[in-house]
């Protein structure tokens, strides 16, 4: 409603900033101090005084400042300054029509209720700043030298203040202190970015080291940090001791508003940021404002109106001078002189009249259609909230609507940009399988489990659809492990019932820890890996029982432990307790400090001989004691001189090794923590690092706890073993991996394990030495790891790599002094931090790979399914490798086995240009090709009349030719995809991939996703959505028109950015073919509608002006002038933009085709609105002269006779309305009544209200006596027939003759249920062909003679046997005489028989299919399309890449061979090629493949 | 169950709450986001603020109802051929019936008119047409003979025709202080603004006034019936009765409830093309000063330019004679009323009535016309539906 309402809000907080800025000195970064070193916080003297407080203020208003601030904001929307300025002139007595009272009172309506509406919002939100004001904190007093409980809004930048568990931060406070006892502070920031793992925070490190409660009057320190800023992610700055020592502050460090502290009993820190400053509000803008397309068109057409309006005005003008002119001197007795009694010129008067005019005419822009618009998107978001459809039971959450005003804009989406994990997957990683050291492990058990959850799932469905009574499952699960069983009947158990409660108790559960369902915890081991990890172990055991140096132990099996220890310890999961969840376990062998400076590297690691191993294990069970019951007492006066003497201690390697593990009790080691194993819970930041430390678990190497300087790991026979974290490398997108940096305990080697995606992490591995056995062995390992990476991808897994990397100490030394370096950076400390890590990650050596699978969101294939078919083109962008992406795509649908592939992979600008070019003549080849034969392939992929995309780019765009979408699919990778954005390529990408029927973009990094979305969305002139769930798809949903977030399990990123939110994929589906349709159709017959009523009303005064000399007088009273558009005609209008259903739900689901409606913005097209007004040209011209000549030479007055021409046109337009009503509900004929009588009974009031008050007009008894008059009925009854006469029957023939798709899709609404169901479920109607069987769809579908199609020729047959009984079924339901339905033999036979593809493809394979039916080489096909190549002079020639795909029947693969070669392209026909595996796999048929190449070439 | 009206009610004061917490909380989720977080507050906080937010325990799930689910029984009308058809036909057949209906009525009304305006050298009125002035003290007076070739029967409505006067014209309509019509003292004596420039004459304000009273018709007219015998016979004209009972009742009073009109109108001053002030309009005091039902008709400014205002009524004496028999009558003007500077027509218009009004055949013809288009268009779409419409599979099935 308010567009403007939020706006100022972020204005004023930076107008706060802004002065903030000014006041202290112009420096770049604020200087806090503490407050207790000043008398009073607000004194003068106070460093801390010019700071924001802690008070927030959401209003905008005060008492005082309410109305004209309200009314300045409110003017600075253009209709309402347009508004008070006609309203204004009518107090220029020349040139007013009305009473100026009367006239200002529309205008105030709308501004009161926008002002009201403002007040009632700003009241909520000066409560809900009550509130939090008014909360309770503790701060320190300095009086009374202890903390007391202050409010809030008291809280003052350096105040101190102390905080318990489970409070809210009220500012952004440095922490200071820490009762936990790795000084660390865990928050929940749920309420910030909705993520609900816990984060770490890091006491200050200076203060590290205290060890008593901190005390604030010991506080010296200054802090130095940057301006408030709204980055969550970022803060920067450092504290100066008195000492004057500095110490840098990190993100770490801060704890922000709005963040509940968990895991922590006490806090203490120092506020830095408050109020309006904190990080929390300056994030906190909003909801956002979108125009819409919709608006757009139709602010074109208000632009329309006002040039109508002042034509008319200039008519009207020009025709009163004239009319002025023609009696000359001779004054007549009507001509009233000017009230100062002179005389006008006619040149004058028409100047005069011209204004007088705009206030008549004012109607002609309405007032009330942008009010109205609001209201009905208001009730539009209203009903897309209540749909039970887009609930998700699971979640308890729905659809969220975060834009209110761009509803329509989903019924006209033309391209859809979605990402893939987590928006068309799940988001739950399972571990599927794994390879160690080149040794494939299949994890069959693991793959059996997973089909037996999807079974499950499945049945679950037919349970809930058959009522929900107590399944059989039972039984059928029966034979399986009573624990999986358990399991999944406690999650599932909601589902089936469907209670509520339990509902939420189980999301509650969820929520608790996020990636944790049964299905991603429990993974059956392989056996085979089971035993080697056993094995492993034991020899290990037994090695370090020996005292036998660990380098011993054979490779393959060293590189299986380590690679489980990469699993557990490489990411940043926390371990918490099974019964308090946010309880982080803490158990605690040693205490270590991270690496932080170099004399503390120094003091570690070089090899010093302060001591002999003498005293290491009493020492350090001694610091064990001392940290388990932590309190106040410090045994020793210095915990860094204790920690040195432990890091010496264990300088000692193979002695002093089972100390290292040894303080642990070993009854507690043992028995007891392996009860609790099952029932740690992992908190992961991604469901990859959760699925991966699951599966280290199933292999009994678990992860037992995380502190930030040490990882526990329990290993099979080996136990606990600590491993002492010196750094850890986080992921980002760019590096795509993760390092951490470890102390080995048992090898004591400095380590770096490794984990990334295989693309990042192959180029790093440490190219072996071809020399030594082990250098053999080691290019082995990577060539095999690389085929099963291939074929994981194959699979659709999500793949990732670990390496490791060994150290030595000079090594690390010297890249540990820059890592620091660039750790202590202020300025560009992100870079450095960059650059170091890239340094670390070099010469890796690999241990493995892991396939994680990551399912399918359940209805997904549907969806994009039914989206394509309702003519959106989906591109899914991504940031995983090409084949899992491809994989992927061909499970969910997007990619068809039957369509061809077109790849482009480059590695160069120029080798890009030359793809691209290649790849252009390709396809226009093969549209000359199909256009020939479009129409019996299109007969085939039920998407006739719909393919061919009116363009509706403009000649702005270069192509103006409009494409033909063609069978084809682009795959992209992200490298050509960033030469393909470059300025240059542009053009010919978009023109390559607007030809392609899906596309998709691998490897794609944030920024290209964006930028593809901008591409499109700019230069084709589409309608564009994006859809995301992760913090990648943030950029590309703000770009796109629509942006849809997934409120999945990656937190809330996505989901801030998006206009609307939903909980799954499958909901979008009803979301932009139900909502999306009925909102843009809603919208745009009401804003037609809207403009016909107002010129039709406007109309009658203007053909009135012919009879009154155009003096700009009105036959209407001005009060029925002024609020029919307000009273009289609002309540239908507004009803049926809300409620109308044009088509219903269920039959736009099953018609997608229908949403071609939208997508073409049928529903208002430019026309549409010229026909409208002269509809409204022509009804009101009936409305006019019907009464005109009933009435004409009798002795009726001005309002006797403008009265019932005002009822006429108020019939004639609701009656118009309900002509174009499509569903009537009570509340329609309601609604219609309510007008009616409305309109009398004011009218009635009116007229008898007041003999005198209402001059001019005096309408005293004028209604009454109309009522009594036969002709006013007799009037009543014809003018609306004769006008809405050829409207009825236009719209009747059309209902006939060309009925548009939507109106088929209405008449199929009419069949019973029963009927309905065989048409659409059974044939797969298909609204072009099928349903408006009118001539040029006809000939459309007419099998082209031509030989171009037999590639469709072939499809068909092929479905055909595939699809059998689909196809009997269909014809029994031609056969069986289905009530009237047969009387449609004729047109039936038109329907398409689409093969009604039920069966999903295979998605978890486990073993890579080879394609197994041969399909003959059409030659033929080739032929026809050698021919085509040729003709766009392409020599063909047989390459082959390594990726391996599915069954597809047709593929072109474009690829330029490696730098150096030809510059020329060659194309594979997939098709021909047998053998589609990878030949890399399997290197016998590599020369099969050959003599395939050779053989091909040769045509 | 409530009552229907009961249900209505709640549920649209449901939907309204609904709504406006649905808005405010879209808008203001971010601003409320804290506050209400502490209703998940564990069970030791100290602070039991419950936000705004309020009842985390409910769950979202939206309430299955007609209304919500957009589910509300509906009539879904589809407009073809075979849909409208019965339309078109019924309204045919309604309207042509109707309209013949009402073309008979209109033309059994008799109706005969004069123009006087003395265009023409052979009009009697001519020469006053010519020389005419507003104040010119003489008054012209002109004879009109004319012939009704047939009885009228019922009540004779005599009404005055005037063409071409814009009577309609905005600044001419809004000339008038309705207030002082009204009887209204203060008015009388400081007549509103919308009456300048008619609304003081030398410092006394005119009663009544604005520029329509000031151009008030004021010819007199009289009408005589001459006898075969010779003679002629005046007819009798009832001057009451003419203008609506509201206005001259309720509308319309003579200032200050005094019978003497002469005090009661004292201190004003005529308009200024009036011969007479107004309270000598009329010697019967209950058609005389502002209730003078001539002044009240003319006050009711006409919609069209061309128009007729009632002058008289001639009633039925009895029911054996004819109201005027048929024969030849002379009609009297005093030509006072200057309509040449407009190119104006002055007539005379002897009507009977009907219960529609008076003759006006075109209402009747709309019918006849409106009925036969429908009836026509009804037999098109009847073609249409028979050559087009079974090819339109979906209409059959639904048929």
């Amino acid at each position: 409603m308010a567009r403007e309402s939020e706006e100022p809000g972020m204005a004023k907080a930076s107008k706060v900033k802004r002065q903030r800025k000014k006041k202290p000195k112009e420096n770049k970064t604020r200087t806090v101090h503490a407050n207790l070193l000043y008398d009073n916080a607000k004194g003068e003297e106070n460093p801390n005084r010019n700071y924001a407080n802690n008070k927030i203020k959401t209003t905008k208003y005060t008492v005082l400042s309410f109305l004209p601030k309200n009314l300045f904001e409110q003017f600075h929307r253009f209709a309402n300054v347009y508004f008070v300025f006609i309203a204004l002139l009518n107090f220029v007595p020349v040139v007013n029509a009305f009473q100026p009272e009367l006239a200002l009172a529309p205008v105030v309506f709308i501004l009161s209720v926008t002002a009201i509406k403002d007040l009632w919002e700003d009241y909520r939100r000066h409560r809900s700043d009550q509130e939090i004001n008014h909360m309770d904190c503790l701060v320190y007093n300095r009086a009374e030298r202890r903390y007391t409980e202050r409010y809030w809004k008291e809280v003052r930048v350096g105040d101190f203040i102390r905080l318990r568990c489970n409070e809210i931060l009220p500012a952004d406070v440095l922490l200071l202190s820490s009762s936990d006892p790795d000084r660390l502070c865990h928050i929940e920031t749920a309420t910030l970015d909705g993520e609900t793992n816990l984060k770490q925070r890091q006491v200050v490190r200076s203060f590290f080291d205290l060890d008593c409660d901190f005390d604030p009057l010991k506080y010296n320190g200054i802090i130095e940090c940057e301006k408030p800023n709204n980055d969550l992610n970022r803060f920067r700055g450092y504290i100066i001791h008195r000492s004057g020592r500095r110490d840098a502050l990190y993100k770490e460090n801060l704890l922000l508003r709005g963040c509940t502290i968990r895991n922590t009993e006490e806090a203490v820190g120092i506020v830095i940021y408050a109020g309006h400053e904190t990080k929390a509000m300056l994030n906190n803008n909003g909801p956002r404002y979108k125009r819409s397309k919709l608006e757009r068109q139709m602010n074109v057409d208000v632009f329309w109106c006002v040039i109508i309006l002042l034509v008319m005005c200039l008519f009207a003008a020009v025709g009163h001078g004239l009319w002025m002119f023609q009696y000359g001197d001779k004054r007549p007795v009507f001509d009233v002189l000017s009230p100062e009694g002179t005389d006008l010129s006619p040149i004058m008067s028409a100047i005069y009249l011209f204004l007088t005019m705009i206030i008549v005419f004012q109607v002609l822009i309405p007032i009330s259609l942008f009010v109205s618009i609001e209201i009905v998107k208001i009730c539009q978001v209203y009903f897309i909230h209540q749909d039970m459809d887009l609930y998700d039971e699971e979640t308890d959450s729905h659809l969220q609507c975060r834009a209110l005003n761009i509803t329509e804009d989903l019924g006209q989406m033309q391209y859809i940009f979605s990402d893939k994990t987590g928006t068309l997957t799940e988001n739950k990683m399972v571990f599927r399988r794994c390879t160690v050291a080149g040794v494939e492990y299949s994890h069959d058990a693991n793959a059996r489990r997973l089909a037996m959850y999807q079974e499950m799932d499945s049945e679950e469905e037919d349970c809930t659809s058959h009522g929900g009574t107590l399944p059989r499952r039972d039984s059928v699960t029966s034979h399986q492990s009573a624990r999986v069983v358990l399991r999944s009947q406690s999650t599932k158990s909601h589902r089936r019932t469907g209670s509520r409660a339990e509902a939420k108790r189980a999301s509650i559960l969820s929520k608790h820890t996020a990636f944790s369902s049964p299905m991603e915890k429990d993974i059956t081991p392989d056996p085979q890996l089971l035993d080697k990890v056993n094995e492993c172990s034991s020899q290990m055991d037994f090695m370090r029982f020996h005292n036998q140096p660990m380098s011993q132990l054979p490779s393959d099996l060293a590189d299986i432990i380590d690679f489980f220890i990469a699993l557990t310890i490489c990411n940043t999961v926390v371990v918490s307790s099974p019964n308090q969840p946010r309880q982080k376990v803490r158990m605690r062998f040693e205490l270590k400090s991270p690496v932080k400076t170099i004399e503390d590297f120094i003091k570690r690691f070089t090899p010093s001989r302060l001591t002999s191993g003498s005293n290491s294990s009493s020492s350090s069970s001694l610091i064990t004691n001392r940290s388990s019951n932590r309190g106040c007492s410090s045994l020793l006066s210095s915990p860094s001189a204790e920690s040195t003497l432990t890091k010496l201690d264990e300088e000692q390697s193979p002695q002093g090794m089972e100390h290292s593990f040894g303080p642990v009790p070993p009854c507690y080691n043992g028995n007891a923590w392996n009860l609790e194993d099952g029932e740690l819970r992992y908190e992961a930041e991604s469901p990859d690092e959760a699925a991966l430390v699951y599966a280290a678990r199933a292999y009994k190497c678990s992860l037992v706890g995380r502190l930030p300087d040490q990882v526990t790991v329990e290993l099979p026979h080996l136990g606990k073993l600590s491993f002492e974290l010196l750094h850890t490398l986080c992921f980002d997108s760019t590096r795509k991996r993760m390092s951490v940096v470890v102390r080995h305990p048992l090898t004591d080697q400095i380590t770096v394990y490794t984990k990334g995606a295989d693309s990042a992490i192959m180029d790093l591995i440490r190219p072996p030495d071809t020399g030594s056995s082990k250098g053999k062995r080691q290019k082995k390992i990577v060539s095999r790891t690389q085929n099963y990476l291939n074929l994981y991808a194959a699979d659709g897994l999500r793949t990732l790599c670990i390496a490791k990397k060994i150290l030595s100490k000079e090594q690390y030394a010297c890249w540990l002094q820059r890592h620091l370096q660039a750790e202590t950076a202020i300025q560009g400390r992100e870079e450095l931090l960059f650059d170091s890590a890239l340094r670390l990650e070099t010469n890796l050596q690999l241990l493995g790979a892991t396939g994680i699978e990551d399912r399918l969101q359940d209805g997904v294939p549907e969806t994009i399914a039914s989206l394509r078919k309702a003519g959106l083109q989906i591109w899914v962008l991504t940031g995983d490798k090409q084949e899992t992406a491809v994989n992927i795509a061909y499970a969910c649908k997007l990619l068809d086995p039957e369509e061809e592939i077109l790849t482009l992979n480059a590695d160069s600008q120029e080798a890009c240009a030359l793809l691209l070019e290649e790849s252009l003549h390709y396809i226009q080849a093969k549209f000359l090709c199909s256009s020939t034969d479009q129409a019996a392939k299109a007969f085939h992929s039920n998407f006739a009349p719909f393919e061919i995309y009116p363009s509706s780019s403009p000649s702005s765009s270069s192509h103006t030719t409009p494409f033909t979408v063609l069978q084809l699919g682009l795959v992209i990778d992200g490298r050509t995809l960033a030469y393909a954005l470059d300025k240059s390529l542009e053009d010919k990408f978009l023109a390559v991939a607007r030809s392609c029927r899906s596309v998709l973009c691998c490897r794609s990094t944030p920024l290209q996703k964006s930028m593809v979305v901008k591409l499109v969305r700019n230069k084709l002139k589409v309608m564009t959505l994006a859809i995301g769930d992760g913090a990648n798809d943030v950029s590309m949903i703000q770009v796109a028109d629509v942006g849809v977030g997934i409120s999945g399990q990656e937190g809330m990123q996505a989901v801030m950015a998006s206009d609307f939110a939903l909980p799954r994929f499958r909901y979008l589906q009803k979301l932009l073919l139900v909502h999306g349709h009925w909102c843009y159709s809603r919208l745009a017959n009401m804003i037609l509608y809207f403009f016909y009523k107002n010129a039709m009303f406007v109309a009658l005064i203007f053909w009135y002006q012919f009879y009154c000399g155009f003096s700009g007088s009105a036959m209407i009273d001005q009060w029925y002038l002024i609020f029919f558009n307000l009273m009289f005609s609002a309540f239908p209008q507004l009803i049926t933009g809300t409620l109308d259903k044009d088509v219903s739900a269920e039959t736009l689901q099953q018609l997608p085709q229908l949403y071609v409606n939208g997508q073409n913005s049928e529903e208002y097209k430019p026309y549409m609105f010229w026909m409208n007004m002269i509809d409204a040209f022509y009804q009101s011209l009936v409305c006019f002269f019907i009464p005109y000549f009933a009435y004409a030479d009798s002795d009726v007055d001005l309002f006797t006779w403008g009265t019932p021409i005002t009822t006429l046109a108020l019939l004639t337009i609701l009656v118009h309305l309900g002509i174009e009503t499509k569903t009537w509900t009570w509340m329609n004929w309601l609604s219609i009544a309510f007008s009616t009588a409305l309109f009398f009974t004011v009218a009635l009031c009116y007229n008898a209200s007041c003999p005198t008050c209402y001059t001019p007009s005096n309408p005293y008894w004028t209604m009454q006596r109309l009522l009594q008059d036969p002709l006013f009925y007799l009037l009543c009854v014809i003018t609306p027939v004769a006008a809405l006469l050829p409207r009825y029957f236009y719209r009747a023939c059309q209902g006939t003759l060309f009925p548009t798709p939507v109106q088929v899709g209405r008449q199929l609404d009419k069949l019973p249920t029963e009927t309905r169901r065989n048409i659409l479920s059974l044939r797969r109607v298909k609204a072009g062909s099928a349903l408006s069987p009118k001539p040029p769809f006809l000939s459309l579908s007419k099998p082209s003679p031509k030989g171009c199609n037999k590639k469709d020729l072939r499809s068909f047959p092929s479905s055909e046997t595939s699809q059998g009984p689909a196809l009997q079924m269909d014809e029994q339901g031609q056969r069986s005489p289905l009530g009237p339905a047969d009387s449609n033999k004729g047109p039936l036979d038109l329907y398409a028989i689409v093969p009604t593809e039920k069966d999903t493809l295979p998605y978890t394979k486990d073993t890579p299919k080879l394609p197994e039916e041969p399909r003959p080489p059409s030659t033929k096909d080739s032929e026809c399309l050698g021919k085509t190549l040729e003709a766009s002079d392409v020599s063909l020639s047989g390459w082959i890449t390594s990726t391996p795909l599915l069954s597809q029947t047709g593929s072109v693969q474009l690829n330029l061979p490696p730098a150096g070669d030809s510059q020329c392209v060659k194309y594979t026909r997939n098709s021909d090629q047998r053998l589609k595996s990878d030949h890399s796999i399997h290197p016998a048929q590599r020369t099969e493949q050959g003599a395939e190449q050779s053989l091909h070439t040769t045509l | 169950v409530t009552s229907p009206r009961g249900a209505f009610i709640s549920l649209f004061v449901n939907f309204l709450v609904e709504l406006t917490a649905l808005a405010t909380t879209c808008r203001f989720r971010a601003a409320i986001m804290m506050a209400s977080s502490y209703n998940a507050k564990d069970e030791d906080g100290h602070i039991t603020v419950s936000g705004p937010g309020g009842g985390t325990l409910r769950s979202k799930k939206p309430e299955n109802t007609a209304f919500k689910q957009q589910r509300l029984p509906a009539w879904q009308p589809i407009l073809t051929a075979g849909t409208v058809l019965p339309a078109f036909f019924i309204i045919g057949l309604l309207f042509i019936p109707i309209g013949i209906g009402l073309f008979v009525t209109s033309n059994n009304i008799k109706e005969f008119e004069v123009d006087y305006t003395g265009i023409d050298m052979s009009s009697p009125c001519f020469n006053c047409s010519q020389n005419f002035s507003w104040n010119s003290t003489r008054p012209c007076t002109c004879t009109i003979p004319f012939y009704l070739d047939q009885p009228y029967e019922s009540n004779v409505y005599v009404y005055y025709g005037l063409s071409n006067f814009y009577q309609n014209h905005r600044r001419y309509v809004k000339s008038r202080d309705d207030s002082q019509l009204n009887g209204d003292v203060n008015s009388l004596m400081s007549p509103s603004k919308e009456c300048e420039p008619y609304a003081f004459h030398e410092n006394k304000p005119i009663a009544p006034c604005g520029a329509i009273a000031n151009s008030m018709f004021n010819d007199t007219l009289e009408l005589f019936y001459n006898d075969p015998n010779g003679t002629r016979i005046p007819i009798p004209l009832n001057t009451t009765g003419i203008a609506w009972w509201t206005d001259k009742h309720v509308k319309f009073g003579n200032p200050g409830g005094n019978p003497n009109l002469t005090a009661a109108f004292q201190g004003t001053t005529k308009p200024l093309n009036w011969r007479r002030p107004v309270y000598e309009l009329d010697a019967d005091p209950g058609n005389n000063g502002f209730i003078n039902e001539d002044f009240i008709v003319w006050m009711r400014t006409a919609a069209l330019p061309t128009f007729r205002k009632l002058y008289r009524i001639i009633n039925k004496k009895s029911s054996m004679v004819p109201t005027l028999p048929r024969g030849n009558y002379t009609l009297e003007v005093v030509y006072n009323y200057p309509v040449r500077s407009f190119e104006g027509r002055k007539r005379v218009i002897l009507s009977t009535i009907s219960w529609m009004g008076g003759k006006n055949p075109f209402l009747g013809i709309a019918y006849i016309t409106v009925g036969s288009v429908c009836f026509f268009l009804g037999v098109v779409l009847l073609i249409v539906h028979h050559k087009c419409g079974n090819r339109n599979n979906s209409a059959d099935i639904s048929n």
